[in-house]
């Protein structure tokens, strides 16, 4: 059914869709309405959910991982600073092996304060071992939300499904509801691989000591090595997992076919700018105005960014001989936090291409469509384009 | 579906390997003053329901497994007779 709707909204649907048991979420810019919608749903028992209002995202998070661990479907949103109290039990869901799904919509972290977009938030949760799906429209947002369930509950990850605050989150646009037969289709009720049972009492991630040990029956039990090790091999299995899950939706919706890198007029492109999320939709539009001055240019997007799709990188920008990235991120000190992986993965190659970085639009600056074209106007031109980031949008304070 | 490979404990002695090697202080049970010991019957058993580690039996006289128990105290501080002391491995009272 086509619908108009907000993104947030279309995150909410999703959740509906999929049927989630329980919600916990506190309120923080952009992502309330979110959750709001959720509260709407239970309250007008549209939905068979638990809704457990909390008093911080912290809380949310450990309800979260209460709920999931007893093998309900659980989900919350957060973003920013909200994303941040959260982080111990970000991990902790993550070492559990639970199969949650949050929605991070993507804001700036303080300080200074702001309430605006960038990719800052996710971005500083890399590497507490989620899996980290980005959106670059409604219509990827309900999918991206629904097909995080399957994934999760395949692989028992958690997923973070990341959209751009404001710019998605409060903007409507048309996209199709799916069905509730065919999501139930999709997405069965599950009953996860380890769950708490009264009837069989344990405990659940109980503390490791630095060496392997022996469990109450005399075998081997997985030491904290061995797990963690466990967990990275089956997150790299994620990357097949999402493969498969993203080609089972589209047999049913008819959608999908690029979960890893979704690429826009780069079959012949000599130069390619990569982004996360609706940046990439904007660079759509300066890729064909430079097509328009005869420049082979296209751009690509990064549908899943951990586990790094580093296979499908390498085949994607195989023929490239630049890459400009324009990240809405920053690892302080350094670079943007995709460029620095997308080097690494590429100098692999007998002919890595020559990569550039921009950092755009931090706390929501304004990027201009004219602006990105000159950046990738000048990179292609230059006889040698310079390498280290550059910042784009930057105001002249004056001396 | 992927099972993953997480840590779980089962309740019983020796989930965290031979832990009575951990112990400081060492229980000592006194059935002349222990309330099952004394009556003969099975009765109390405030110390084999606090004991953390599950080392300590249901029965009559409750006995200890020193091979696990890692010196906690909790069943000596528990014990409403007061049957139980804590000694130092070295059998000194503290």
């Amino acid at each position: 059914m086509d619908i108009i709707e907000s993104g947030n909204n279309a995150a909410a649907l999703g959740v509906l869709r999929a049927k989630a048991q329980v919600i916990a979420a506190y309120p923080i810019t952009p992502q309330t309405p979110l959750t709001e919608k959720l509260s709407e749903f239970v309250a007008a028992g549209e939905m068979q959910a638990e809704y457990i209002p909390v008093e911080s995202e912290h809380s949310a998070m450990a309800v979260c991982i209460a709920a999931s661990s007893t093998g309900a479907r659980a989900f919350t949103a957060t973003s920013a600073n909200g994303l941040l109290y959260m982080h111990e039990q970000v991990c902790w869901a993550a070492g559990a092996r639970l199969p949650l799904v949050m929605c991070v919509v993507n804001r700036g972290l303080g300080a200074p304060w702001t309430v605006w977009n960038d990719h800052q938030d996710s971005m500083t949760q890399r590497d507490t071992g989620w899996i980290q799906l980005y959106c670059n429209d409604h219509q990827q947002i309900i999918d991206t939300t629904i097909k995080a369930f399957h994934l999760a509950e395949t692989v028992s990850i958690p997923v973070m499904v990341c959209f751009d605050g404001y710019l998605l989150s409060h903007t409507y646009m048309p996209f199709d509801l799916p069905e509730q037969d065919v999501v139930d289709e999709f997405l069965p009720s599950f009953k996860p691989a380890v769950y708490l049972d009264p009837k069989k009492p344990v405990s659940l991630n109980t503390v490791t000591m630095p060496e392997s040990r022996l469990n109450i029956h005399g075998q081997q039990a997985g030491g904290y090595m061995e797990i963690r090790n466990s967990f990275q091999q089956d997150l790299r299995a994620s990357l097949d997992c999402w493969q498969a899950t993203d080609e089972r939706y589209q047999k049913l919706t008819g959608r999908g076919g690029n979960p890893f890198i979704e690429s826009y007029r780069t079959d012949d492109a000599d130069t390619v700018a990569v982004a996360l999320g609706s940046l990439s939709y904007q660079l759509r539009d300066v890729i064909d105005s430079l097509r328009a001055e005869g420049l082979k240019v296209g751009v690509a997007s990064l549908g899943i960014y951990r586990p790094f799709p580093d296979d499908a990188v390498r085949q994607a920008f195989k023929n490239v001989k630049r890459l400009l990235v324009f990240e809405k991120a920053l690892s302080l000190g350094y670079e943007g936090p995709l460029c620095t992986d997308l080097r690494a993965a590429l100098s692999l190659m007998d002919k890595a291409p020559v990569i550039g970085n921009r950092i755009v639009g931090l706390g929501g600056r304004e990027i201009e469509t004219e602006q990105l074209a000159e950046n990738l106007r000048q990179f292609c031109r230059a006889d040698k384009p310079a390498t280290a980031p550059s910042w784009i949008g930057l105001r002249d304070l004056g001396a | 579906m992927i099972k993953p490979l997480i840590s779980i404990s089962e309740a019983g002695p020796g989930d965290a390997g031979r832990t009575g090697s951990w112990r400081v202080m060492r229980p000592i049970l006194d059935t002349a003053v222990c309330i099952p010991s004394k009556r003969g019957k099975e009765a109390c058993f405030t110390c084999w329901l606090y004991c953390p580690d599950g080392v300590i039996s249901r029965t009559v006289p409750p006995t200890i497994d020193l091979e696990y128990c890692k010196g906690c105290g909790i069943c000596a501080e528990e014990c409403p007779a007061k049957a139980i002391k804590m000694v130092t491995e070295s059998g000194e009272e503290d």
